[in-house]
């Protein structure tokens, strides 16, 4: 185990082409899975190939996905959101509280928006500025902004949004392409912008690799931290937005359980766990993956709870794989 | 301040805090001190006590496990399911058989993490999944209730042995094995080292792997046994049992001053954290706040845990760096 390896170490005497090690890429495994499932489910079932079918399905991810790109960047950066779908849910209950007093559309969303910034500040302002371990914290902000909504709301329900709002979450920009998935998939190229062409994307991946060391080359470690909490808290917003708008109701146990699908789209985007390495295009084809899966399995009338058993599998699979082939290189080239 | 007597200091002001607690209840509702009703409020954190420590010792070793509820799940599920299937069979049987089943799922995220080198989040993430499903497959989405399970079955925990009931006599009994384990054993001594410094517990002779996998072990077999008694008490199994539950353990752990970072906890620190929760649960309802906003309470009560927990850890290791910074910048 603390044997150092001895194998030489060469140079190569030209780099790979960029065409060949995207080949060999974790986007290039996914959207071959991808390709995979989507090729399975036009086999199941005769309903999976048409355009409207095809249109439902992406509602299933749209709003988990829009929270899992700035998860990713949280999760690159080292820390954790646990706290996500329980945002969702204060947000949608200010929402639905301020609906009682006849307020219009526009004030909607801003409270939307408000809300998800103000509880993506309070755990920024925790994790960054007290330095806690976020996973605890967004346990605890997760009873705490989900506890608040249950106070409350107790066993009722807001209802009668106004139409124009619906159209948020029901709404279609262009013919069966409705306006989630265009807004998913304008933040998807806005996301990969922001981690992949500017600095401060730089920076969350050295503030993943090492925190002291980022903190000793001048980055302000906490400052971007609260800025990642912040963004989430607003991604949770817009979901929050778009799912109060689907549903046209709001109750205390919305969105429940989403966090973990959301780490899990995430992980199997590619991002480490542990931080430090992961890229938007991952997430984006694995939230697809994710939303193919679940809604191809709809459409042969399996339950959700045994689709979470394929996606719990899927996850720990495709997390395995890598590491059994690796071991298994190791072994024969040790052999030789 | 050597870090034991900051650990003992803890414990303190945790006992403390549920002394206060239970005081200022009783200031107004009186009938709370009385024994019998303390017997129930620890008979009724019994559970959450055992799987803290289960967790903790998870937490130890810089893991986490986020499987523990839909394992006491699926144990409970498998339970009540022999149990209406064959009347027969004697508890105390039934109760091996679902720690023998806790500590295999326990040992399959344990194997994950040790020959995979896999992170644990990911892997109790996807095996709690898993387990709730397997729930739903084995039962076919159906409920097993209180009338097809024996009445021996139901009663064992409720039943009274000089003075407590039976539940609490097994939770006192797991509580000392946890003590014995942490304080006499080379294996408890091995999930201190692995957390304290995974490197520095290769070259003294720890396979941390191994040891993370016994974690694993103890606890899913921790979470076996609470699930015959989740089941037995609420005389009902479903898919959704605890649902939720894995985060108040964490929770009573965090309460209890186990150190997310690992290596740092103590069998009377998270079984006081369960404790202190559990005073909160139950006072509640007493003091007439309305059930709605347990969630929001004890969500507030992590977090101020949390701080509280990191202003008496940060005194030991954040001060290098401010010192580097101070000198700098002079």
């Amino acid at each position: 185990m603390n044997e150092v390896p001895q194998t030489p170490r060469t140079i190569p005497d030209r780099l790979e082409s960029p065409f060949r090690s995207a080949l060999k890429s974790w986007e290039a495994l996914l959207i071959v899975v991808a390709v995979a499932i989507f090729i399975a489910n036009s086999f199941a079932s005769p309903y999976f190939l048409n355009p409207w079918s095809l249109s439902d399905a992406t509602f299933n991810f749209t709003e988990k996905a829009i929270i899992a790109l700035a998860m990713a960047m949280v999760i690159i950066s080292g820390e954790i959101d646990l706290s996500v779908a329980s945002i969702i849910a204060l947000a949608s209950t200010a929402m639905g509280f301020a609906l009682q007093f006849g307020v219009d559309t526009p004030t909607l969303v801003a409270i939307g928006l408000f809300v998800g910034l103000a509880c993506g500040a309070f755990n920024g302002a925790l994790v960054a500025g007290f330095g806690l371990p976020s996973i605890v914290v967004t346990i605890g902000t997760m009873s705490l902004f989900r506890g608040i909504s249950y106070l409350v709301l107790g066993d009722q329900a807001f209802r009668g949004y106004p139409s124009d709002f619906a159209w948020f979450g029901q709404g279609y920009v262009w013919w069966v392409i409705s306006f989630e998935l265009v807004l998913f998939l304008v933040l998807a190229g806005l996301f990969y912008v922001l981690l992949h062409r500017t600095n401060f994307g730089r920076t969350v991946f050295a503030i993943g690799n090492n925190p002291v060391a980022a903190q000793f080359s001048g980055i302000r470690v906490a400052r971007i931290k609260f800025m990642l909490f912040l963004l989430t808290g607003l991604m949770s917003g817009i979901a929050a937005i778009l799912l109060t708008a689907r549903l046209g109701s709001t109750r205390p146990s919305i969105a429940s359980g989403w966090e973990l699908e959301i780490v899990t789209m995430v992980v199997l985007g590619g991002v480490a766990i542990l931080g430090g390495s992961g890229s938007i295009a991952g997430v984006v084809i694995a939230a697809f993956i994710m939303g193919l899966v679940t809604f191809g399995l709809g459409l042969l009338n399996v339950p959700g709870i045994v689709m979470s058993i394929f996606i719990g599998l899927m996850l720990i699979t495709v997390i395995a794989l890598p590491i059994v082939a690796g071991k298994l290189r190791q072994q024969t080239s040790g052999a030789k | 301040m050597k870090p034991g007597t900051l650990l003992r200091h803890r414990e303190l002001i945790l006992v403390f805090a549920i002394v206060v607690l239970v005081a200022l209840i009783a200031l107004r509702f009186p009938a709370f001190i009385l024994p019998r009703n303390l017997i129930r409020v620890f008979d009724d954190t019994a559970i959450l006590a055992m799987l803290a420590l289960g967790q903790m010792l998870v937490i130890l070793t810089r893991c986490i496990d986020l499987s523990m509820a839909a394992n006491l799940a699926l144990c409970g599920m498998v339970v009540a399911m022999l149990n209406a299937a064959f009347p027969d069979i004697p508890i105390p049987l039934l109760i091996v058989a679902g720690m023998g089943l806790g500590a295999a799922l326990g040992a399959a995220n344990g194997l994950l993490v040790w020959k995979l080198d896999m992170p644990s989040i990911v892997v109790t993430l996807g095996t709690m999944t898993i387990f709730r499903g397997a729930i739903f497959l084995l039962a076919g989405g159906q409920w097993i209730n209180a009338h097809q399970m024996s009445d021996s079955f139901k009663a064992l925990p409720r039943n009274v042995f000089l003075e407590l009931p039976v539940s609490t006599w097994i939770t006192v009994a797991v509580i000392g094995l946890f003590a014995l384990l942490m304080g006499r054993t080379p294996l408890g001594r091995a999930f201190y080292a692995v957390g304290v410094n995974p490197t520095a517990s290769v070259y003294t002779g720890i396979d941390v792997g191994r040891t993370r996998f016994f974690a694993f072990t103890i606890a899913g077999m921790v979470s076996g046994l609470a699930g015959y008694l989740w089941v037995a008490r609420y005389a009902v199994a479903y898919v959704d049992i605890a649902g939720g539950f894995e985060l108040s353990i964490i929770a009573a752990c965090v309460i209890g001053g186990v150190s997310i970072a690992g290596g740092i906890g103590t069998v009377a620190g998270a079984v006081l954290g369960a404790l202190f929760l559990g005073v909160v649960n139950n006072a509640l309802p007493v003091i007439n706040v309305s059930p709605f906003a347990q969630m929001a309470i004890s969500g507030a009560v992590i977090v101020i845990a949390v701080i509280f927990n990191a202003r008496n850890e940060r005194k030991r290791g954040r001060i290098i760096l401010k010192k580097a910074e101070a000198e700098a910048r002079a």
